[in-house]
């Protein structure tokens, strides 16, 4: 395992000097990389066999870019890895970019592996579907996996269109045995299906209209293909459920209203396929007090609504929720910010409290901690599965 | 009769008045026309922030910018340094009267915010510089108020003060020296809330583009109250760069940061 992991890892760093010989007479590549080691400690003994409580890890993440023509065309590489102490599906290597970008007035081309963000909520992201969750990764979903696409942008006086072709699938990575943040049955990610039967090499097609005017930003998002998160069906009955990957259609709108200090944010999405309609949407504010006292202290006020409908044991259990949160940013030399927020199911008994925190550490170091903790989880979601995953992290990361 | 001479003395002093902010107005103006013709310009930026025990931290920048005429200018500017938020990138679209238009971009996420200028005090990446002090100077943000000529730095000035028009400016006053031949800024005195002394933020290194643009090779700011200081240093001036209005878009923006 570990040792086709360093396989390929080599054959990412070998991609990364590939890239290097490219550019010859061309600019000067920029390389960086930040090297993380973080610790894992969960509060409570795990729920299932072969669990653990504590759980150190170590990550890797090289980048390169090369500009060259003037800044006209470039290649962008960033790598991946993590090596998990106990959770095997938690060491894995991943390219999360790999694209090549050619500008011109006014559009721009990119091919290979990139990442796209869509959405304005800070809570969940609903509209964001071109990468697959690198669920192994991260609690709150942020961390991506890399998608192959061609993806063309355009840009007109009436906004920017971006179109997508997605020839290849992801399917996402879970917990291992020995991990925590998981089922009690293993979900495994070769097992999962595509449903109806198809290969990962099913080509998916999304577009995107976005535009600003004056302070209303926007987008409006279409996606055809294969549904990123699984379906599961007949979870109720742990031995005989089924879960998978659907066909989806999905249209995404996304709104932010900036005015003042006050940002109002919506997004909505709707889905369909043959197993499982989706209806969801997220919308609240943020305000914030700025530079209170002229000590350049920001406290930032986040309240959003959730909504899914989904209803009982669905991939989210966000589905008639309120999200509230404070941020604290202290716009000092060490950059210091913390979000200190909860979700509170407001028709079932679940609750989340969430504490991040970051700070820098002299010039090239940065510590971050990050704590959730699960309440009175209701047995009627999917969050019951985790209800003893509470968990505090600590990270230190070099950046080079 | 004694009504009369107060009644005169009301519409003299009114008059030298409105002449003092007619003067001031025009200086400020003809400070904005002296440079009007850059059209864009790029430049390098080292931040060198000093705390009270004399302990130093630089940050490295790029900016670009572009000149409207109608409107205010729009600019760029990306973060190549400290290495955690190295790609984070900011642009703006100042307004003349209404608040600026501004997009962050954070590049962990690649997420395009369009974030509040509401926050005009507040610091510019922990420095002694405001994000107001740093945005593009268009004359209808103030008021204007002409003071007295002096001789400063070895150069004659014209000394002004300006107050901002935005309730949410972090000053009442400033006063700015405006060296007489060329409307070049060599000082400027920035007093708080109270109306005490905060900063002052000096000129230094002049260079001469294209026989026109003054720009300065170094900037000062030192917080009187805090003793801190923040110096930026602006290496590589170029203008009349060929940029336009897609090199100021979102995609722009996601490009820069990488």
């Amino acid at each position: 395992m570990i040792r086709k992991l360093f396989k390929n890892f080599f054959l990412l760093t070998a991609l990364l000097s590939a890239g290097t010989s490219f550019s010859q007479e061309k600019e000067k590549p920029e390389y960086s990389a930040e090297i993380e080691v973080d610790n894992l400690y969960f509060f409570e003994e795990g729920l299932y066999g072969g669990q653990h409580r504590n759980y150190l890890s170590f990550s890797i993440t090289p980048d390169v870019f090369i500009e060259w023509k003037d800044g006209k065309q470039s290649l962008k590489v960033t790598g991946f890895l993590r090596v998990d102490q106990f959770d095997k599906n938690r060491t894995h290597t991943d390219i999360r970019e790999l694209y090549w970008q050619t500008v011109s007035d006014n559009w721009e081309l990119s091919i290979g592996v990139k990442k796209i963000f869509w959405g304005v909520t800070e809570s969940v992201h609903l509209v964001d579907i071109i990468n697959q969750t690198d669920y192994v990764e991260s609690f709150d979903g942020e961390q991506k996996l890399g998608q192959t696409m061609v993806h063309w942008s355009y840009m007109a006086n009436f906004g920017t269109f971006d179109i997508f072709y997605l020839p290849y699938f992801r399917k996402a990575q879970f917990p291992g045995e020995q991990g925590r943040l998981r089922t009690p049955f293993l979900l495994k990610r070769d097992e999962i299906d595509i449903d109806p039967k198809s290969k990962e090499f099913y080509p998916s097609y999304a577009g995107r209209w976005s535009h600003y005017a004056g302070v209303f930003d926007f987008g409006v998002s279409y996606f055809h293909g294969i549904g990123r998160e699984p379906i599961f069906q007949n979870l109720d009955d742990l031995t005989n459920f089924s879960i998978s990957y659907p066909i989806i259609d999905q249209t995404g709108l996304d709104i932010q209203a900036t005015t003042g200090p006050i940002l109002w944010k919506f997004e909505t999405v709707i889905r369909k396929s043959a197993v499982q309609d989706l209806t969801a949407f997220a919308g609240g504010i943020e305000y914030t007090f700025g530079n209170i006292k002229n000590s350049g202290l920001d406290i930032g006020i986040v309240a959003e609504y959730l909504y899914d409908d989904r209803g009982k044991y669905a991939w989210s259990g966000l589905n008639n929720d309120l999200f509230s949160g404070v941020r604290f940013a202290f716009n000092d030399i060490s950059d210091t910010q913390f979000l200190i927020g909860g979700i509170v199911d407001l028709s079932r008994s679940t609750k989340l409290f969430s504490v991040e925190g970051s700070r820098r550490l002299g010039e090239s170091w940065k510590g971050t901690i990050e704590s959730r903790l699960l309440k009175t989880v209701s047995d009627e979601e999917f969050t019951y599965f985790l209800r003893g995953d509470s968990f505090l992290k600590f990270s230190l990361s070099k950046f080079l | 009769m004694k009504n009369v001479k107060n009644i005169i003395g009301l519409v003299l002093f009114g008059l030298t008045s409105s002449s003092f902010a007619q003067r001031g107005l025009e200086i400020a103006k003809s400070a904005i026309d002296y440079d009007e013709g850059f059209e864009s310009s790029t430049v390098k930026l080292t931040m060198i922030l000093t705390n009270r025990q004399g302990q130093e931290s630089k940050r490295f920048m790029r900016n670009r910018t572009l000149e409207l005429m109608e409107d205010g200018d729009k600019s760029l500017i990306v973060f190549d340094s400290p290495k955690d938020v190295a790609g984070t990138a900011t642009l703006t679209y100042t307004h003349k009267t209404s608040p600026d238009d501004q997009w962050l971009y954070l590049p962990a996420l690649k997420r395009v915010k369009r974030i509040s200028s509401d926050n005009k005090s507040g610091p510019f990446m922990g420095s002694e510089f405001a994000f107001e002090d740093l945005s593009s100077q268009e004359v209808e943000k103030y008021t204007y108020k002409f003071i007295k000529e002096e001789t400063i730095n070895g150069v004659s000035a014209l000394v002004v003060e300006r107050d901002p028009e935005d309730a949410k400016s972090g000053y009442t006053r400033q006063v700015v020296w405006y060296n007489k031949d060329n409307y070049r800024l060599e000082k400027i005195d920035f007093y708080d809330r109270r109306n005490s002394l905060l900063k002052t933020l000096t000129y230094s290194k002049y260079k001469v583009f294209h026989d026109k643009h003054w720009r300065a090779g170094e900037m000062t700011m030192t917080n009187h109250q805090t003793g801190k200081k923040t110096k930026l240093i602006f290496e590589g001036y170029a203008f009349k760069t060929g940029l336009d209005d897609a090199d100021f878009s979102q995609n722009s923006l996601r490009r820069a940061g990488n």
